[in-house]
């Protein structure tokens, strides 16, 4: 176990650097630079930015200065902050609503997969089944906007846009409602899919009818043997989701105007602030992948058919 | 008598020989599934609306302003409204779905042929070239991707302008950057969509070769290709199959999502992500922008979904045994 985390951790530095150089060549040979959109800079002016951010030394060596250093590397648009400062001010509000979601996620997508196992093909299945379908076919930038519609516009029960109060300080406030529940929706409804499936395989088991015959209560059965292999499907598909509650987040961040990491990512992609893409990149590729880690070592205990190979 | 006996024998032989092909039964088992079929239908009308809809219709169909009508709501004269430039939204919403559809299809045969080509030589040559080509997979999949055809999309955009900056000096008024960004965003997204499918076909092809029909085959005496296209390839297809349907709606949904933050196709051309941006931007006012292009969305995802489960349900061995 322990020589199957060493190994996982040291491949994930390769790994690293190939994101690393992927991210910055790309940057790079893009056409454009971050002072571009300042009208009144002269040569001498340029020249002297060029010089402050280091940008007239060759591009192996800028590669390299950029590894180092990253987390205090100034952000060109922002010269008084580091990419660390931003990433710590900014990314705590995209994890909570990260986190929202998720909570979301599970509670409804398990609740409704386990009640549409239990009696396949009947009402019972069909209706949270269909919901389910409804979930997946109505992505996140048209769930969001008709939950404002009717929560917000029409209904006035909830804020349209806005994260704990003005800078996210609070909390909990009302206002995290409705974007942690649009990003959660749109994974429920997968995550419970996937647990109808896991479940109906499961439940036709022998040690089912077992754990049935030695006269275990039916809720029993089902929290205590059958969810334990029923979840598998969905424990596999956590780590995809957190890619996807990463990517969804900038959408949800859009949207409701939250001031989270992923607003901020596209606009220094647009802006041309190499130090903030970089930054933001890295660290989103290393939660992923630690993310990822948990979830494989999670999967082996819950299953010991799968053993850890190596 | 004997000549009967035979006759009954010849008559059950070749009642056994006519039994249902794999693609018979599976159209059976199709037929009966309701919503599949709807969905189909759909499908077809989608494609109808959207491709042969236009010819009704003028020539500027979806770029045509009129300012004084801008935002008006479904009347007679703009079924479905108008949108705060003042153009006709039916026109936009074929023209979106022309945009969608095109990219969901072309998009879905590039990540199509890379998961292919990837899978079968994976799963092929097996061994050490299988573990190393399915380790990289592994990897791929646990990378940010949406970030990075993020990134590509911005910082490509920007290069088809300054290649046609860069025809305007060489004295050609041709341009590229409006097909540009489409060819971007086929190669973005069939790059990222394509690891599932060569997941899946590595693995169909690695469970066929160790199978007793095609080792049967083998004693059988069948030429190499004869097994290949004639009992392999059908074997390996209806997953292929299965997996199309399912993916069109994701790259639908990619593309859409790009459009949404600004990062697909350029305006005036509208995709449906980019009319729904427009919409849920000025839902307080005009409703109609958004209610429409997302219906449409919504249900053409419903419908990819549907048909691809229905295909999956039908074409699985799995249960075509019962």
């Amino acid at each position: 176990m322990i020589k199957f985390i060493l190994r996982r951790i040291l491949e994930t530095v390769p790994v690293l650097l190939c994101v690393a150089a992927m991210t910055f060549f790309m940057c790079r040979l893009a056409p454009g630079g971050p002072f571009d959109d300042d009208k009144q800079v002269t040569a001498e002016v340029r020249e002297q930015l060029n010089k402050q951010f280091n940008l007239d030394k060759p591009l192996h060596v800028q590669f390299y200065q950029y590894l180092i250093n990253l987390p205090n590397l100034q952000s060109f648009k922002y010269p008084s902050r580091t990419v660390g400062d931003i990433i710590s001010q900014k990314f705590p509000v995209s994890a909570k609503l990260g986190f929202l979601a998720m909570c979301i996620a599970l509670g409804i997508g398990i609740m409704f997969g386990v009640i549409a196992s239990l009696r396949p093909n009947s009402y019972i299945d069909y209706i949270p089944s269909s919901l389910a379908m409804i979930g997946i076919c109505l992505p996140t930038f048209v769930m969001g906007p008709i939950l404002i519609y009717i929560f917000s516009l029409k209904l006035k029960w909830l804020p349209a846009t806005g994260w704990g109060g003005f800078d996210g300080d609070i909390f909990f406030a009302s206002d995290m409602i409705l974007p942690s529940l649009t990003l959660g929706l749109f994974y429920a409804a997968y995550i419970s899919r996937l647990t109808r499936g896991g479940m109906l395989d499961i439940l036709t088991q022998d040690y089912i009818r077992t754990a049935k015959a030695k006269g275990a209560s039916a809720p029993r059965v089902l929290m205590k043997h059958a969810l334990r292999g029923g979840l598998l499907p969905v424990i596999s598909f956590m780590g995809p989701a957190v890619a996807g509650l990463i990517a969804g987040s900038f959408v949800i961040e859009t949207i409701f105007n939250i001031p989270g990491l992923g607003q901020d990512f596209v606009k220094s992609a647009f802006n041309r602030d190499y130090t903030l893409v970089l930054g933001v990149v890295m660290f989103y590729a290393t939660l992923i992948i630690v993310l990822n880690l948990i979830v494989d070592i999670l999967q082996v205990t819950l299953n010991p058919k799968l053993k850890f190979e190596s | 008598m004997a000549e009967t006996a035979s006759k009954i024998k010849s008559n059950a032989l070749s009642q056994v020989e006519k039994g249902e092909s794999l693609w018979v039964g599976a159209w059976h088992r199709l037929r009966k599934n309701k919503m599949a079929l709807l969905g189909s239908i759909f499908i077809i009308l989608l494609i109808g609306f959207s491709f042969i809809g236009p010819f009704f219709l003028e020539d500027n169909y979806y770029t045509y302003q009129e300012l004084e009508q801008k935002m008006q709501g479904p009347n007679k004269e703009y079924i479905l409204g108008t949108d705060h430039l003042g153009r006709d939204q039916l026109g936009r919403i074929i023209k979106g779905g022309q945009i969608s559809l095109m990219v969901g299809l072309v998009a879905t045969v590039v990540s199509l042929t890379i998961g292919i080509g990837y899978g079968t030589i994976s799963g092929y040559f097996g061994g050490n070239i299988d573990r190393f080509m399915m380790r990289i997979v592994d990897i791929l999949y646990s990378l940010p991707f949406t970030i990075f055809v993020i990134l590509l999309m911005v910082f490509a955009k920007d290069l088809g302008d300054s290649i046609d900056t860069w025809f305007k000096e060489m004295g050609s008024n041709y341009s590229i950057s409006g097909q540009w960004n489409m060819l971007l965003l086929f190669i973005a997204i069939g790059a990222v969509e394509w690891l599932t499918m060569a997941r899946i076909v590595r693995g169909q092809v690695l469970s066929l070769r160790k199978q007793e029909f095609i080792e049967a085959c083998i004693s059988l005496g069948l030429p190499t290709h004869r097994i290949i296209f004639r009992h392999m390839v059908p074997n390996v297809l209806g997953p292929v199959i299965v997996y199309t349907t399912l993916t069109i709606p994701a790259v639908m949904l990619l593309e859409a999502f790009l459009s949404f933050l600004g990062l697909g196709v350029q305006p005036p051309t509208p995709s449906w992500g980019l009319l729904i941006k427009d919409g849920a931007d000025r839902m307080r006012e005009a409703p109609w922008m958004l209610v429409y292009p997302g219906a449409m969305f919504a249900l053409a995802l419903f419908s990819f979904n549907f048909v691809g489960d229905g295909l999956r349900d039908a074409l699985d061995p799995k249960t075509s045994k019962d």
